[in-house]
């Protein structure tokens, strides 16, 4: 923490209070009947995507998961966009024809929420070659879940950046779940990091509610992408808040299990971490959350009013050349 | 007889024909649910629940869930069909096949071809297809065509609760891999279904409405929209006959052109995009086989030739609906 300026550390507290708070309101927006589909908030992993995306630039790469909202927020995606899109509207980060499983926003290098379990780890593989061949210092970082670590394409693409020595990072977040099977059924190693490791890079399992230490490892893998030696792999132990999706009842968990996670709370330890140290004051901190509240406030007033896209917009967008 | 949901009546195939043979089992992502959770296994069911309460009573043994690894999935279920066992794979939603389709259509559909006869792959692989759950473009396809096309796989879309469960319990005695799809939309929906096992052969289409007018043939989550665009027409004096294929391979051909024969005029609804679709599969089956019979040049109402979009507005012009069944039956009524 101390190597940061304020202006970091402020920064960084205000984007994990942003996806704490927008997924609560996702969560309510959800039960209003404002949200279509499905959603999976990412309530607990907060200080996984911040902290991994803290020292990207928007020339870095990102591919994400389902579970998307809060890399996207990580990396800097408009709020009011976001909003606009998880609710199908016209004005949406992607005109409303993703959804909350499909933000992108190639500004900001999030390369797009991703439905298909195991879909980024190959795209991020290519991104970093881009990044290779262009020798622009630029790394690609893949999102996935510990269940995704059991997809053969994870494995694959694992593999092939080490081959190509491409600086691409995979970010491998376990919140101890695969939907509704927990990890120690799923993940047939003890350890999701020693099977990455297997593959010929570096890998280490930090604390994911901890935004220091997941800073701190992505800062190692930085090094190593940008410094031209390869991947890295880093895996983040979560807290799962929520179900695997909002509405999920969890007849497979116990209230104590989750009260534990519960616990585990990526924002107080923050908050605490950096008060404590007299770095920032309590005062500070609840005026950013102030602020956030009043902006995504805003943003689901407007998106709720929002009109929807008109169906002229149906067969746009098919293909990018003539057709 | 009981009326049962279109679930109830895939849940109670598998439980009876689990019971019958030891050598069926179950294998996919959360068919048990709960595995290595405070709670404990059993309690989900798969996403929607059509497995629901078959871990409690057949065990882990028998409903296994696998890691999130759909090619070791269809491939442990091509192995185990190649050696003895009958199992029953999920693939979740038809969409994540992508992930694994070299063990569906290099393996599996191809074994008994490739080792002349010797081999048999009796599994099912069961799945969901279809829009309008607002799902986005990756959890909404109807992937029936892939499938159809393939030799070697057979391939089925229960339209209605009776059907499903004797389907099922057919995919399951079947010696060849059956493709079973699912239609979200049409879970909730109940029939009058036997308690007991009955099997519905493949390649048997039914006429789901008789009439003299015009033939539709509406295959999958389609149906709907076929039932409700017959009534609205019916009001109107036009007298619709619906055919439910059933099976999409094999393909009833024959009753689809007997049907004609009488009607001369042909629509087919089908809920996936236009090129390649079993609707232009059956109006080119018709074209060549029916040409005779058509007294006006057969419509098809189809998804647009673009990914399911997100959007509640455009996915419900995405969508087939009974307005365009309306208006193409209309169209080729007035042909003369
Ligand atoms: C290829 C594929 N298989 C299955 C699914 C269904 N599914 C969606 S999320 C999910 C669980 C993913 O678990 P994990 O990778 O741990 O991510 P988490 O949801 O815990 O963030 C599954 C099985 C999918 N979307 N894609
Ligand atoms: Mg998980």
């Amino acid at each position: 923490m101390h190597e940061m300026s304020e202006y970091d550390l402020k920064r960084a507290f205000r984007r994990m209070s942003a996806i704490r708070q927008f997924e609560e309101r996702v969560e309510k927006e959800f039960a209003l009947g404002n949200i279509p589909g499905f959603a999976h908030v990412y309530l607990g992993q907060e200080a996984s995507g911040v902290g991994i995306c803290h020292d990207l630039t928007n020339d870095d790469w990102i591919g994400s998961t389902h579970r998307g909202h809060g890399h996207c927020l990580a990396k800097g995606c408009d709020i009011t966009g976001m909003m606009f899109e998880i609710m199908g509207k016209a004005g949406g980060l992607c005109r409303g024809k993703g959804g909350s499983m499909h933000i992108a926003d190639f500004d900001r290098g999030m390369l797009g929420a991703n439905a298909i379990v195991g879909g980024s780890p190959p795209i991020a593989v290519g991104a970093a070659l881009t990044q290779k061949l262009r020798r622009t210092g630029h790394v690609a970082v893949a999102f996935g879940g510990d269940g995704s670590s059991n997809q053969g394409t994870t494995f694959e693409a694992m593999n092939m950046a080490v081959v190509l020595k491409v600086p691409a990072i995979f970010v491998i977040e376990d919140n101890g779940y695969g939907e509704h099977t927990g990890v120690d059924y799923a993940v047939g190693a003890e350890s999701i990091a020693d099977r990455a490791a297997a593959f010929g890079m570096p890998a280490e399992t930090v604390d994911g509610a901890d935004f220091f230490a997941v800073h701190a490892a992505m800062a190692r893998a930085l090094d190593g992408a940008r410094g031209g030696s390869g991947p890295a792999t880093i895996v983040t132990e979560c807290p799962r808040y929520l179900g695997h999706f909002v509405g999920d009842p969890q007849p497979y968990r116990t209230e104590k299990e989750l009260a534990d996670a519960r616990a585990r709370d990526a924002l107080k330890n923050f908050r605490a971490r950096v008060t404590e140290a007299q770095r920032l004051k309590d005062a500070d901190l609840d005026g950013i959350e102030a602020e956030l509240a009043a902006e995504i406030d805003q943003a689901v007033t407007a998106a709720v009013q929002a009109p929807f896209p008109d169906i002229d917009e149906l067969e746009t967008d098919v293909y990018a050349s003539a057709y | 007889m009981t009326k049962k949901t279109y679930l109830a009546a895939i849940n109670e195939a598998l439980r009876q024909e689990m019971t019958r043979d030891e050598s069926v089992i179950l294998i996919g992502e959360d068919v048990a649910g709960g595995q290595a959770s405070s709670g404990g296994p059993g309690k989900v069911g798969g996403v929607f629940g059509v497995t629901s309460g078959l871990y409690d009573e057949f065990g882990a043994e028998r409903v296994i869930d696998t890691p999130i690894s759909e090619s070791a999935i269809i491939g442990t279920a091509n192995g185990a069909a190649l050696t003895g066992l009958r199992p029953v794979a999920e693939i979740m939603f038809v969409d994540f096949i992508g992930v694994c389709m070299d063990q569906v259509y290099n393996q599996a559909a191809k074994f008994r071809y490739m080792f002349g006869g010797k081999a048999k792959t009796p599994w099912v692989l069961r799945s969901m297809i279809g829009a309008g759950l607002r799902a986005g473009a990756q959890h909404s396809q109807t992937l029936h065509p892939v499938f159809t096309m393939i030799p070697g796989l057979k391939v089925v879309m229960p339209t209605n609760a009776y059907d499903a469960k004797g389907l099922m319990i057919q995919a399951i005695r079947d010696d060849d891999p059956v493709v079973f799809l699912e239609s979200k939309l049409l879970y909730q929906t109940e029939e009058d279904v036997p308690d007991e096992a009955y099997a519905i052969p493949f390649g048997e289409a039914e006429y789901v409405r008789e009439g003299d007018d015009v033939t539709v043939v509406a295959v999958g989550p389609a149906m709907l929209h076929a039932k409700a665009a017959a009534e609205r027409l019916a009001s109107e004096g036009i007298d619709c006959e619906i055919i439910d294929p059933r099976t999409t391979s094999p393909l009833d051909e024959q009753t689809i052109l007997e049907s004609i024969e009488r009607t001369g005029r042909l629509v087919v609804v089908d809920e996936s995009p236009p090129r390649c679709s079993l609707a232009a599969d059956i109006a080119a089956t018709v074209a060549d086989k029916g040409f005779k019979s058509l007294r006006a040049p057969v419509k098809t109402v189809t998804c647009p030739h673009t990914p399911v979009p997100f959007a509640p507005t455009l996915e419900d012009a995405f969508l087939p609906n009974a307005s365009r069944i309306v208006d193409a039956v209309k169209h080729v009524k007035a042909y003369v």
